[in-house]
Parts: structure tokens; C-alpha cells; sequence
């Protein structure tokens, strides 16, 4: 009888590379297949209005990454212990306190850029990218690999905010991260020439049509299609 | 006179999609009917019009900087603003939770129009982005209600007018690449350009 139930031989699995293919693969996926701005239709929300200028923009860029990644990894370490009625709840507390923590750090080393981004900061709370995550992949899977998620996603959202600004703020200001460049290049053409800005892209308008067309092109060159 | 400004200036000059980008999510994923983007802008003008003057009292009474004077005059140097991300976030979710209840008592033919709407307006970010707009331009009670509802009206216009558009979008060629999300953001751009000229009026 004993012998019957003898004990499987306990097979050590071996550990997954820190940086398997998989995983990998959960960072890149969403820089430009699974995007989730152009393709998940997701984050839209408050992060165009800071576009106008770079550098607000990469520090807007930077909050996301450190707040997606982290709220990831933390929801994922309590996904087994959060009853599913009041998740929403319980992931915008972790989500609001780590926004909280971000902005009293720009608070406390950056007042200038605070002031400039003003309630946007406050707004990564409601960042459809942050709790689509959440919901989407922190509440089924493994801390680290959730981090990873949130890091691509977040990612992937940076380059297509940073791109729209290098847009706006070039052909709005005619600069990029406060360089005249526009300045520059005229001044080597001779002193009657002079390359205009466009006011209209310093409008949200601007920031509009700028999307629509970064959309279009990376949609065309992916292949996706929507119905 | 003056509340009445802030209200025409909160619909149409400093409409939330055209001008800040709040709701862009549910702006861009609900407007492929009329009907429905009627649904969702209700939803919305009402809880912004409800929370953001609760929000305000709670703000006024407990967060801002000496605001806890009425408890006893000692606590006049405690500064509670840094837990106002959290605060408000919580009385947003606690107050669709409320309105999707009340609603659902007293009217259930519209909670059967809402219903679906109702719990996703807690992340939707025109609610957080409205009462993080009141605290930080020092509106009174009276105010704080005016341009919770004007905002309100501002995003149901929008998304009203949107969704008429793309309905009538169905029927055109649009190339591939540009079908869905693409063709909405350059929409949006158009008519935001016709919301600019809202800004010459001088109130």
C-alpha cells in the first residue's frame, strides 16, 4: 500500500533565466507590435497636454515608467490576497500613493517642472495604461514578470509621447530640449533667411493631428488594421 | 453674473477634450454611437457635478493648509495637501459607488441606460482632472459646482458631436492604416480647431 503512494521524485525546475526569451519579449512586445497607445487605444488621457516641450515630456515619461513598473510589481505581489470586489479600489490606493510619491520628490528637486506639470502628474492615477496593466497582467502574474510588463508598456508609451513632442516642439518653437535649432539653421543660410513655427502646434490641436499621423504610420508599416 | 461666465468658459473655451485632453480614453472608445455617447456624457456631467464640490468641502475642511482650524486652533500649521491625490481618488470611487446605488433605486430605467458606464467613470480622467483643477485655482463652493457641471456639459458635447460624426464616418474610404484610431485623432484635431475660435470671446 505505502509503496504505491511513494513520493514523486521532487524534479528541481531549473530557474528561468533573469532575461529569458519570454521575458524579453514581454519588454519589446509593446514598443511597437502591442503598443499601447497606437494600438491599444490606451493612455491617451492626460499625457498630450504636457507635449508641448520635451522636456516636460521625458520627465512626464519618467513618472510613468517608475509608477506603471512599480504599481505592477506591487499589485502582483498582493493579487492572491486582494478580494476581486474591491480591487479597483485597492489598486488605485497603491497607484495614488506612488503618483504621491512622485510628485512630492519633483516637489521637493525639481519646482519649476512641478509647477509646470501642474495636475498631469496627479493625473498618471487615471493613465488608462497603469490600470489596464494592472488589471490586465499584474492581477494573473508573477512579481517580476510583471515589472517587465509594466516597464514595456510604459516604454512604449515614452517613445510615442517623446516623439509627438519632438514634433511639436520643433515645429512650434522651433527648438528641441530649449536648443534653437531652428535659430541656428537659418543663421547658416544667410541673414534674410529664416525658417517660421508654426502656432498651431503649440495648440492641442497640434498635438491632435501629430497622433493621428504617428498612428497612421506605424499602423501601415505593422499592418494593423481596425474594424 | 461672473458664475455664469465660468460656466459658458468651462463648456466651450476650456472644454476638457478640446483643451486639457481629459477623457481622451473613453472619449476615443465610447463614441461609435449616439446613443451610447449620450449614456456615458450623463454619467459624466453628473458625477463631476457632484464630486467636485464634495471635493472641495473635503479640500477646504481637511486637506488645505490650516484647514483643520475649526477643530481647535492648534492644529492651524498642519498641511494635509500631500494626501490629496489619494483623498479624492477615494471620494471619486466612493461616489460612483453612491450614484451607481441611488441610481439604481430610484430610476432603474436609467441605471439600465448608465449601468455599464457608470463603474469605469471612477478612472475616467476628467472627474480627477476636474477636482485637481478646482484645488488648484482656489474656486469657491458656488464656483467649484458651476464648473464641475460645465466641464460636464463640455465633454458630453464632445463626445456627442464626435460619435454623430463617425457615424456617418462608416460610409467613407478610409485607408487602412488610418481606420479607428488614427481617423478619430485627426477628427478631433479638426474640431478642435472649430472649438478655438470659442477663445476670442472675452468673458
Amino acid at each position: 500500500m505505502s509503496a504505491e503512494i511513494a513520493e514523486k521524485p521532487l524534479v528541481a525546475k531549473p530557474a528561468e533565466p533573469l532575461l529569458s526569451k519570454r521575458r524579453k519579449k514581454l519588454v519589446t512586445d509593446p514598443l511597437i507590435d502591442d503598443n499601447p497607445v497606437t494600438v491599444q487605444v490606451l493612455g491617451i488621457c492626460s499625457a498630450l497636454a504636457v507635449t508641448t516641450q520635451m522636456k516636460p515630456t521625458l520627465v512626464m515619461a519618467i513618472s510613468v515608467i517608475f509608477v506603471v513598473a512599480l504599481s505592477n510589481f506591487a499589485i502582483s505581489l498582493m493579487r492572491n490576497t486582494i478580494p476581486s470586489r474591491i480591487r479597483i479600489i485597492v489598486q488605485l490606493a497603491v497607484v495614488a500613493t506612488l503618483v504621491t510619491l512622485v510628485s512630492e520628490f519633483l516637489k521637493a528637486f525639481s519646482y519649476d517642472m512641478y509647477k509646470e506639470l501642474s495636475v498631469f502628474i496627479g493625473l498618471i492615477i487615471t493613465n488608462c495604461i497603469v490600470m489596464g496593466r494592472l488589471e490586465a497582467f499584474a492581477m494573473g502574474n508573477k512579481p517580476y514578470d510583471s515589472m517587465l510588463d509594466g516597464l514595456g508598456s510604459a516604454l512604449g508609451y515614452s517613445w510615442i509621447i517623446l516623439t509627438v513632442a519632438f514634433f511639436r516642439e520643433l515645429w512650434g518653437s522651433g527648438s528641441v530640449f530649449g536648443v534653437p535649432v531652428f535659430e541656428y539653421v537659418s543663421s547658416l543660410f544667410g541673414p534674410d533667411f529664416k525658417l517660421a513655427t508654426n502656432g498651431l502646434m503649440v495648440t492641442p490641436v497640434g498635438a491632435f493631428i501629430i497622433l493621428g499621423l504617428i498612428v497612421w504610420v506605424q499602423r501601415t508599416k505593422t499592418g494593423y488594421v481596425e474594424h | 453674473m461672473e458664475l455664469f461666465n465660468l460656466g459658458i468658459r468651462s463648456i466651450f473655451i476650456d472644454n476638457m477634450i478640446f483643451a486639457y485632453f481629459l477623457g481622451m480614453c473613453s472619449f476615443l472608445a465610447v463614441s461609435k454611437k449616439v446613443s451610447t455617447a449620450v449614456g456615458l456624457g450623463a454619467a459624466v456631467v453628473f458625477v463631476l457635478g457632484v464630486t467636485v464640490p464634495f471635493n472641495w468641502i473635503l479640500n477646504e475642511f481637511v486637506l488645505k493648509e490650516g484647514a483643520l482650524t475649526w477643530i481647535s486652533a492648534s492644529m492651524a500649521t498642519i498641511d494635509l495637501s500631500f494626501l490629496r491625490f489619494i483623498m479624492f481618488i477615494a471620494i471619486i470611487a466612493g461616489i460612483v459607488q453612491l450614484v451607481e446605488m441611488v441610481v439604481e433605486k430610484f430610476s432603474p430605467a436609467l441605471y439600465g441606460q448608465l449601468g455599464i458606464f457608470l463603474p469605469l467613470i471612477a478612472v475616467n480622467c476628467a472627474i480627477l482632472g476636474g477636482c485637481l483643477f478646482m484645488a488648484q485655482r482656489d474656486y469657491t463652493l458656488a464656483e467649484s459646482a458651476v464648473f464641475g457641471f460645465g466641464s460636464g456639459f463640455g465633454f458630453m458635447l464632445a463626445i456627442v458631436l464626435l460619435a454623430a460624426i463617425r457615424e456617418r464616418l462608416k460610409y467613407s474610404m478610409v485607408p487602412n492604416g488610418l481606420k479607428g484610431l488614427g481617423i478619430t485623432m485627426l477628427l478631433t484635431g479638426l474640431m478642435g480647431i472649430a472649438f478655438m475660435s470659442f477663445m476670442g470671446i472675452d468673458l
